[in-house]
């Protein structure tokens, strides 16, 4: 990890999208990257020309889009699929589910506009459960990236690996958490920060609230780990049966509903191998709504200052 | 076209397909019987196929985006030779590879896993665009169901093919006038799907789609033009070929009575002597 300051990065993440497409298109002419309409939201309307066979915008259309993805993979291309998040998962879920993943083909998904950082666009545009739908997905593989070094990662290294790969993000500047040649196993978490009382498993924009709920907490006295668990499917089963033993209780938090995502998976290694008091922080029985980040963090209770409460009542239990 | 080879072809898919679904005891006799002629004239004829190497790279594609039409597209595949006959009659059994839905995995010779009605489609336009630019000469085959045009993910495909100018797509609908709860005019009326067709872009004639002749015709006309991608709507019926099924009111899924076995008991005993007759003669 990178440092304590927790300062937004300059390149936002769309940014790393397109360049890393474009990076992936250049070296391979069997990548070919699908757009519904939403290139200039995801920058990739910048590298058209420079890969014009390559990128291919289906119009609005993302059912279409996912079934053309399958068939392109049929004859050995590697699509990567871009929408936001609720398009790319509960608009299309039979689609990726039937014509991705039951029939074995080939796509590369990233979901952006994650939970509440959709803001403006609102409840419509606004997905806390595409990780839930996804991990229902056999087989497939389900990460959410926390800052820039690891979306780049990701996008890479999924090139080469068969199936159906969700990566969920924000489209624009996460909080710096690695260093540019750090890299990310799947089904492996990072460990950032190590404690003894609590642990605090986060992914996405709720990895640097957790972060910044550890120093507060440290300054109380309560020493808590913090694991990034990006790889949502396959989850770090073992690292989290080693610190529900050692720290005695987990906190998860998510910018999703507890349903389903982060907060179920991880409760589901607990239950199943070493149960201990936990709290899900997340959306829960709330859609989304217009407004910005910091107002609904506040709304859906998803602030370092939630966890911190989180992380003191469980402890006092 | 080697008219005859072809309608013999034909013979033996039909004939296949009623002995794979009487077997069974129940399953989509209706509209896995009106496309075989048309099967018969993509895997006797038109289509560069090899059924000892089914994944052959220099292939054309075909994908039963109606994938109800399962039992008809296997028989088509065993008389050609890409799984042994007696396989047939292992559909829809426990572990069988011949689900009633065709499934890509399980069984040599299917492209694509279909049955959500409105994805194979999707999934053919996607193979056509990808030879397209890759600059490969493999033309790929859809059939989809005039009740499937129902989903609106067909017209999103339809309109994604003509804007990028596949003209190595051939579309068949299957006009067969009838879907799982009546007819398709009653539900929701088709109008005319050649014109909509038409509209969307599309290099479009109409068929009899009983007549290999005609369907062979207008595939040849179609692969004469390179603009635009090809439909071809099938006037069928649903249970072509065995005049008692095609009057047979509810006969998208069928579970035969007494009187309906008889008939498809006689209708398989009418082609095996048009067959061996054939050879005799």
């Amino acid at each position: 990890m990178i440092s304590t300051v927790y300062e937004k990065e300059k390149r936002e993440m769309r940014q790393v999208y397109a360049e890393t497409i474009l990076e992936l298109a250049k070296a391979n002419p069997e990548v070919i990257a699908l757009e519904a309409d939403l290139m200039s939201a995801i920058t990739t309307n910048k590298i058209k020309a420079e890969i014009p066979n390559q990128l291919i915008n289906s119009g609005i259309m993302e059912a279409n889009m996912m079934g053309v993805a399958a068939g392109l993979s049929l004859t050995g291309k590697i699509p990567y699929v871009h929408t936001f998040g609720q398009f790319a998962t509960r608009r299309t879920f039979d689609q990726l589910f039937v014509s991705g993943g039951y029939a074995k083909t080939n796509i590369k998904i990233l979901g952006s506009d994650a939970g509440i950082t959709a803001e403006h666009n609102g409840g419509t545009h606004m997905t806390f459960e595409d990780i839930g739908l996804m991990r229902l997905v056999p087989q497939a593989h389900v990460y959410e990236a926390s800052d820039s070094t690891m979306l780049g990662y990701l996008l890479r290294r999924i090139e080469k690996e068969h199936g159906i790969h969700y990566i969920r993000t924000i489209r624009k500047n996460a909080v710096k958490l690695y260093e540019e040649n750090e890299t990310f196993e799947d089904g492996k978490g990072k460990l950032l920060r190590d404690g003894c009382d609590v642990t605090i498993i986060a992914t996405g924009i709720m990895v640097a609230e957790a972060l910044q709920a550890a120093d507060i907490l440290e300054r109380q006295g309560i020493h808590a780990a913090v694991i990034d668990m990006y790889s949502i499917k396959p989850i770090d089963a073992e690292l989290i049966t080693e610190y529900a033993q050692k720290t005695k209780a987990i906190v998860t938090a998510e910018n999703h509903n507890v349903i389903g995502g982060l907060g179920s998976a991880v409760s589901e290694v607990l239950a199943e191998n070493h149960p201990v008091p936990m709290y899900r922080i997340g959306v829960r029985e709330q859609f989304g709504q217009v407004g910005k980040v910091d107002y609904l963090k506040t709304y859906y209770k998803l602030t370092n200052t939630d966890i911190v409460e989180a992380v003191q009542r469980l402890i006092e239990k | 076209m080697d008219l005859e080879k072809v309608e013999r072809f034909r013979d033996e898919i039909r004939l296949k397909t009623l002995q794979e679904l009487h077997h069974l005891g129940f399953g989509h006799y209706g509209g896995s019987l009106s496309i075989i002629e048309t099967l018969a004239v993509l895997y006797g004829d038109v289509m560069q196929v090899n059924p000892t190497d089914p994944m052959w790279e220099d292939r054309d594609y075909f994908i039963l985006s109606k994938g109800h039409g399962g039992p008809g597209l296997y028989a088509a595949l065993a008389v050609k030779g890409y799984f042994p006959e007696e396989m047939l009659y292992t559909l829809n059994q426990n572990g069988t590879k011949l689900p009633s839905h065709p499934d890509k995995n399980l069984t040599p010779g299917v492209d694509m896993t279909t049955g959500s009605l409105g994805q194979g489609i999707s999934a053919a336009v996607g193979v056509a665009l990808s030879h397209k630019l890759s600059e490969r000469k493999n033309k790929t085959f859809c059939i989809v169901g005039d009740g499937e045009l129902n989903e609106g993910q067909c017209w999103e495909a339809f309109q994604f093919a003509a804007h990028h100018k596949l003209h190595n797509l051939f579309v068949f609908v299957d006009d067969n006038k009838k879907q799982l709860d009546g007819l398709t005019k009653d539900i929701i009326d088709p109008i005319d799907f050649a014109a909509k067709m038409d509209a969307f872009g599309f290099y479009t004639c109409k068929v009899d789609g009983s007549d290999v002749g005609d369907i062979h015709q207008a595939i040849l006309q179609g692969m004469n033009q390179k603009e635009k991608p090809v439909a071809i709507i099938l006037d069928t019926i649903k249970g072509q070929g065995v005049r008692y099924l095609e009057e047979l009111a509810d006969n998208h899924h069928i579970r035969p009575n007494e009187s309906d076995t008889a008939a498809i008991e006689q209708a398989i005993h009418e082609l095996e002597t048009k067959l061996k007759q054939e050879v005799g003669g």
